[in-house]
């Protein structure tokens, strides 16, 4: 095979409309809500970039941090739940008979090809007061009631549907619903990859099922446990249609506080400097564990 | 010396993947502090023998004890057997003290004790003052020593290992043979070896079970393996050798004489209890037979004519230490003879498309009734 690396102008020519599509539409943008979040606004529509830092001042005010540090913590409790309700999903897939494993994964993948917006809305469905959880256990209460009633107890009180929908309990369940695909699939790569002799060693040397996967399994899985968590943390983090729709008047997360900025107040390079700050904060992430792998890499 | 007890005993175990039978109704006992080998092409079943005898998959059918028990139901963390992994399963995530330490942890051993027995058991497979490195920074044989000083630490009653050499490369690999022959012997531990190796198996093999499709096609010490196979498949699979059918026209208790059209009258001075005119099989390995120039091959303690083909040589290669020829008999058939190069000239003695007359003794061919 060739070395495409030689033939400059063949590799330039093909290089060339995506490198233009990514500074256009992306690399170009970004810059401009950059210099943005160094403006102040002037008039509706005018923004004179002048380099000031007050719009990052003020995004560190108590108010902002406040929303800021429920953001962070939100999403950790949401990586956390999709963690621990995801790694015994992917170890099924894993273990799982062959034929089996693709429409196992299937049922995975399904929901990423839904609209997020209908989802959510069928989320909606099922946990408001008149949906069908509630429907459900309020019929079983009545029927729990009318039954007492029949053996000449005092019936049960009158039901009171279970606040199950805009709250942060309702936004932290559509979190966790909208991105366990996310912890499961790499779960599943790094466990897929792992040399079963290595489990079955583990279990000839005497040690039982729970041993091996904490000692054996785990710490072998932990690549993909940590891509799992950031790329579920990450979106988790700037989540916005989640605690919109599903959220109560206290379970703002920043992007709707970043939304509200751009949009009602009228405020781009506030906006700007609270979306910067997201990202700095998901490249710092990233950027961990890059230099993680790296080193892993080096070890190796 | 008394008699040694059997340490594994595999009675009756069929072991069946959906419609396939991956093991067919096989017997074995297995002896204390023996090396024995389960030796066969890949898919015979011994891998499959094995993982039943690890407790890594269930019998369909039958039992197997180990040290007198049944181990029906008893997981493989139960087991009083240790396992040599193909691909030697060793931690990558920790030292090779923590995978040799690994095992005796959880039996609940005493930190100095283990100590102690890593460093011996590192000793043991010449790795010691390695302990603290990783996986990683070894090297493929070094990882096998980590794999097998992880089972014997274990003092286990059987240690199994499942191709333990493959993956070594040819000189390593020779070396290892003795190696491991050397270290069971020094252990006493019963070592259960599979291979598809014949090498392998007959120079480290106490005894040695040839597995042919699920079933023991024989099973013998290495040597009866070879000199006195019991059938077609083990003579072909250990070895080199050839094969002729024949009909049985004398069988007496001092003689018998196999009429093989490929190669003539093939004289045996000894009975083979056979019935008369059957069909029957005549195998005789390469270096029993003995080439010289067309014309010149005497049939010594056998009746005239017998136990002598004439052919051209068609083919040879030279190996170093033999020289195999092939020779193409006048009935068309080509045989193989081995000659071994006794004198740094000997090679030169045959070249392409000489005659030569080849004779055998009447104590060299097998006669096989399957």
């Amino acid at each position: 095979m060739q070395d495409w690396k030689q033939h400059k102008a063949t590799f330039a020519s093909i290089a060339v409309s995506p490198v233009l599509w990514l500074v256009a539409f992306f690399i170009v943008p970004l810059a401009v809500v950059w210099l943005y979040s160094f403006g102040r606004n002037v008039g509706l529509t005018e923004i004179d970039i002048s380099g000031t830092f007050s719009n990052y001042g003020r995004a560190l005010e108590p108010l902002y941090l406040e929303i800021f540090g429920k953001s962070v913590a939100v999403a950790a409790l949401t990586t956390l739940i999709c963690l621990i309700i995801g790694f015994p999903i992917a170890l099924a897939i894993t273990f799982a008979q062959p034929k089996w494993r693709p429409w196992m994964l299937l049922a995975i993948m399904l929901p990423f090809w839904t609209n997020l917006l209908i989802r959510t809305y069928a989320l909606i469905t099922v946990l408001r007061t008149e949906g069908y959880v509630n429907k459900s256990l309020g019929w079983f209460w009545e029927g729990a009631s009318s039954l007492k009633v029949m053996v000449g107890m005092a019936p049960l009180s009158t039901w009171e549907p279970l606040p199950l929908l805009y709250n942060n309990f309702a936004v932290i369940l559509g979190l966790v619903y909208v991105h366990l695909p996310f912890m499961v699939l790499p779960l599943y790569a790094a466990l897929d990859r792992l040399d079963r002799s290595l489990i079955e060693a583990s279990l000839d040397l005497g040690a039982g099922h729970f041993r091996t996967l904490t000692q054996i399994v785990a710490p072998l899985a932990a690549p993909g446990i940590i891509s799992g968590v950031i790329i579920t943390f990450v979106p988790a983090l700037g989540a916005y249609l989640t605690p919109d729709l599903m959220g109560g008047p206290d379970s703002q997360m920043i992007a709707n506080v970043i939304e509200r900025q751009f949009k009602r107040a009228n405020d781009w390079p506030f906006g700007a400097a609270l979306s910067f700050l997201l990202m700095y904060a998901t490249f710092i992430l990233i950027a961990l564990q890059t230099l993680r792998n790296r080193s892993a890499e080096r070890r190796s | 010396m008394t008699e040694k007890q059997p340490v594994i005993s595999i009675r009756n175990v069929t072991k069946r993947f959906g419609n396939m039978v991956a093991v067919d109704n096989v017997s074995i006992d297995i002896l204390e502090g023996e090396f024995f080998v389960l030796l066969g092409p890949s898919g015979c079943g011994k891998t499959t023998l094995l993982r039943m005898i690890a407790g890594f998959e269930m019998p369909s059918e039958g039992q197997i004890l180990i040290g007198g028990q049944d181990m029906a139901g008893v997981s493989p963390n139960q087991r009083p057997v240790n396992m040599v992994f193909q691909s030697y399963a060793v931690f990558p995530h920790m030292s090779v003290a923590d995978n040799v330490a690994y095992g005796l942890k959880i039996s609940g051993v005493a930190k100095p004790e283990i100590r102690t027995r890593v460093d011996e058991a590192l000793e043991l497979v010449s790795l010691g003052g390695l302990g603290q490195r990783m996986p990683d920074q070894l090297s493929g044989g070094q990882r096998q020593r980590v794999a097998l000083a992880r089972g014997l630490v274990m003092r286990p009653q059987v240690l199994l290992l499942d191709e333990p050499l493959s993956a070594l490369d040819a000189k390593l690999r020779a070396q290892m043979q003795f190696e491991l022959a050397e270290l069971q012997d020094n252990v006493g531990i019963t070592f259960v070896t599979v291979t598809h190796d014949q090498d392998e198996a007959l120079s480290m093999a106490c005894r040695i079970a040839v597995m042919n499709k699920g079933d023991v096609a024989q099973l013998a010490g290495p040597s009866d393996l070879y000199e006195h196979p019991a059938n077609r498949f083990v003579a072909d699979f250990i070895g080199s050798v050839n094969i002729f059918e024949g009909k049985l026209t004398v069988d007496e208790p001092e003689q018998a004489v196999v009429d093989c059209p490929e190669v003539g009258r093939v004289y045996l001075n000894h009975g083979v209890t056979g019935a008369h005119d059957t069909t029957v099989w005549v195998a005789i390995r390469p270096e029993k037979i003995t080439m010289l120039p067309a014309g010149k091959a005497k049939a010594k303690d056998s009746p005239d004519g017998h136990n002598i083909a004439n052919g051209q040589i068609k083919g040879l290669s030279y190996l170093g230490d033999v020289t195999v020829y092939e020779v193409r008999l006048e009935s068309g058939r080509s045989i193989r003879v081995s000659r071994p190069n006794l004198s740094r000239w000997d090679q030169e003695d045959f070249s392409w498309d000489d005659k030569v007359s080849l004779h055998w003794h009447p104590t060299s061919p097998i006669v096989l009734l399957s």
